[in-house]
């Protein structure tokens, strides 16, 4: 199969996740969009290492979720307190710091 | 044979087994200080009792960055690739690293800071208890601190100064997390206006994870296009024809996108005001002064290595991304009425500056840009000190209003400020001026001209905002009920002192700095 397919299909998840980011409201499905952003980078680097014939893009995917799973901790914490505190996740809620 | 079975083969003839790359522990041993620090501060968080901490943690930070700055100064004339060639230990390495070291030198001074009101620190006392619950009050004056602040900033530390090392795009990326997601934490853990500075922590966290998704996806396009993740390999691949170029202005356009992120950067600067005012304020002069070096640092590093080649392809865009910074920045200041947002503002505008610089793409860009940083950090550092002194019954007197007649009231700190604002401005005699000077001839030597003339007019814009606040502080009646400066001598004085002094010296005496820098930048990236 045509590896250019795969390479239109990160483009698209990449594209949602981007999207998702800036029209969601819930701060976790922004989250998740983001992990999605990063699983298209995944997608890709894995892609390029099969075209390029050599390894270093699969090792760089793995690198990249382990990344991953630090940042989800870092994140859900910031989120978690945020929710104990207004009861809500929305990122529309959280407008204190403007102009 | 299928693709499958030739790439198992590619693999296994390269070696089978893999192999292990040489370490040059010696020439790595300040970052390896800095990583130590950081283990040795949760072992610390474990075992040690909480009053014992919060002495211990930053006795122990002071010192290891101190350790770790005389492990740069020793190294000073190592140029050189290290570990397969990850990291480059070079010249301008070195520089960004010793003054990211002093940069967290003066945090660590403003972090340990307990004798500011009666309830110590400008950190948490507890992270977890929520605000407005019961007991949040307590939490307030409580002694307590969240002392895991002390390893997350050695953590940060160790990032940047790995991020600006870095001479592959992985091991770049990898750094850029390690610095930032500390970060993201440290910016919830005031101990005032706590929704704040969560809701700072979480803008922080959003969109710094949005962005490093596109540094990431910029990278995958690098790496399909050049074949490696190496700089010095992908300004080989970029020197050859024959190849599909969509892929590489992809990777170079998704990259900057990261990295203009990260330094304030107009069109993505808008995560900074709001960061620089909820976060704690030692935390805001830490990230200020020591993530803008870092952050060019590595900028500078993969623009001029792996796409030095393309300059002409990325000079048009970072024009009008140094022009629209600088205007947005300087010009939005005007209309904010928070002195802390002002401040953050005036940090997007000095970010366009150091574009400016850089626009000039020579080593005169490069060594200009480094002088810039150190000028700007101290003094950045030191606004942000005396902003942290000027309080009010509920914490700092954000508030510009609260700031009027504080000249007539405590003319010392007053003035010390004014200077540093005029500093910011660019007011001869002081460092603002020299490190402006120094990037504007860079950039007018690299045929930039028109972008020099840009910021001379963004530079009397910001002028104006500056001298407002001094206007306001020297020249109007102080308000009955004013906030009170702080007159006991504490560590935050110390920094406002050293930092004050060294804009002062940089201004009046700035050539043997330069000297360093020039030196720094003559010999230039190894790859």
């Amino acid at each position: 199969m045509n590896p250019a397919n795969y390479l239109i299909l990160s483009g698209l998840l990449f594209a949602i996740g981007t999207v998702g980011v800036l029209t969601r409201r819930n701060a976790i499905v922004v989250f998740m969009c983001v992990e999605l952003m990063l699983n298209a980078c995944n997608l890709a680097l894995v892609t390029f290492s099969r075209m390029n014939g050599n390894l270093e893009g699969q090792v760089i995917a793995f690198f990249v979720m382990v990344v991953a799973a630090a940042e989800v901790v870092i994140g859900l914490a910031i989120i978690l307190t945020i929710f104990r505190t207004r009861r809500s996740a929305s990122v529309d809620d959280v407008n204190l710091l403007k102009y | 044979m299928s693709a499958t079975e030739s790439l198992v083969l590619a693999a296994g003839s390269s070696g089978g087994s893999i192999q292990v790359p040489p370490v040059e522990y010696s020439s790595i041993s300040p970052l390896l200080i800095v990583f130590g620090l950081a283990f040795v501060g949760i072992l610390v968080e474990a075992f040690v009792s909480a009053p014992a901490r919060r002495v211990v943690q930053p006795v122990l930070a002071f010192l290891g960055f101190a350790a770790a700055f005389v492990g740069t100064v020793l190294l000073h004339a190592r140029r050189d690739t290290l570990v397969a060639d990850a990291l480059a230990i070079d010249g301008p390495t070195l520089f960004m690293q010793g003054t990211i070291l002093l940069f967290g030198l003066l945090a660590v001074l403003l972090v340990a800071e307990r004798r500011l009101e009666s309830s110590g620190s400008a950190l948490v006392a507890s992270a977890a208890v929520t605000p407005g619950s019961a007991g949040s009050t307590a939490m307030q004056t409580s002694r307590h601190m969240q002392t895991e602040a002390y390893p997350l900033m050695a953590f940060s530390v160790a990032g940047m100064m790995l991020f600006v090392a870095a001479n592959n795009l992985l091991l770049m990326f990898v750094a850029l997390e390690i610095l930032s997601l500390p970060l993201y934490l440290l910016a919830g853990l005031a101990r005032r206006r706590r929704l704040l500075s969560q809701e700072a922590a979480m803008k922080y966290f959003l969109l710094g994870a949005f962005s490093s998704a596109f540094f990431l996806y910029g990278l995958a396009f690098i790496y399909g296009y050049a074949g490696s993740v190496q700089l010095g390999e992908i300004a080989d691949a970029a020197a050859t024809a024959g190849k599909s170029d969509t892929f590489l202005y992809l990777g170079v356009g998704l990259l900057g996108v990261g990295f203009f992120f990260k330094i304030g950067a107009a069109p993505f600067h808008s995560w900074t005001p709001d960061v620089y005012q909820g976060s704690p304020t030692p935390v805001t002069a830490f990230m200020a002064a020591a993530t803008k070096v870092a952050a060019f640092g590595a900028l500078l590093r993969v623009f001029y290595v792996a796409f030095g080649g393309l300059r002409w392809d990325w000079r048009p865009v970072l024009w009008g991304v140094a022009i629209l910074t600088m205007v947005v920045g300087a010009v939005l200041a005007l209309t904010q009425r928070d002195i802390k947002r002002m401040l953050a503002y005036s940090a997007i505008a000095h970010a366009g500056f150091l574009l400016v610089g850089m626009a000039g793409t020579n080593a005169d860009g490069l060594s200009g840009s480094m002088f810039y940083l150190v000028t700007y950090g101290f003094t950045t550092i030191a606004a942000f000190a005396v902003v942290s002194l000027v309080r009010t019954g509920e914490g700092e007197a954000s508030d510009l209003s609260q700031w009027q007649g504080l000249g007539r009231t405590s003319p010392v700190l007053a003035g010390i400020f004014a200077f540093l604002l005029l500093a910011l401005a660019g007011i001869p005699l002081t460092s603002g001026f020299t490190g402006k000077f120094a990037v504007f001839q860079a950039a007018i030597s690299g045929d930039a001209t028109p972008l020099v003339v840009v910021a001379l007019v963004c530079s009397a814009i910001a002028a104006f905002f500056y001298v407002r606040v001094i206007v306001l502080m020297f020249f109007s009646e102080p308000p009955t009920d004013g906030p009170v400066v702080v007159t006991r001598p504490s560590l935050t004085y110390a920094a406002v002192g050293v930092g004050a002094a060294v804009t002062l010296l940089l201004g009046v005496v700035p050539q043997p700095l330069l000297d360093l820098a020039n030196t720094a930048a003559t010999s230039g990236f190894v790859r």
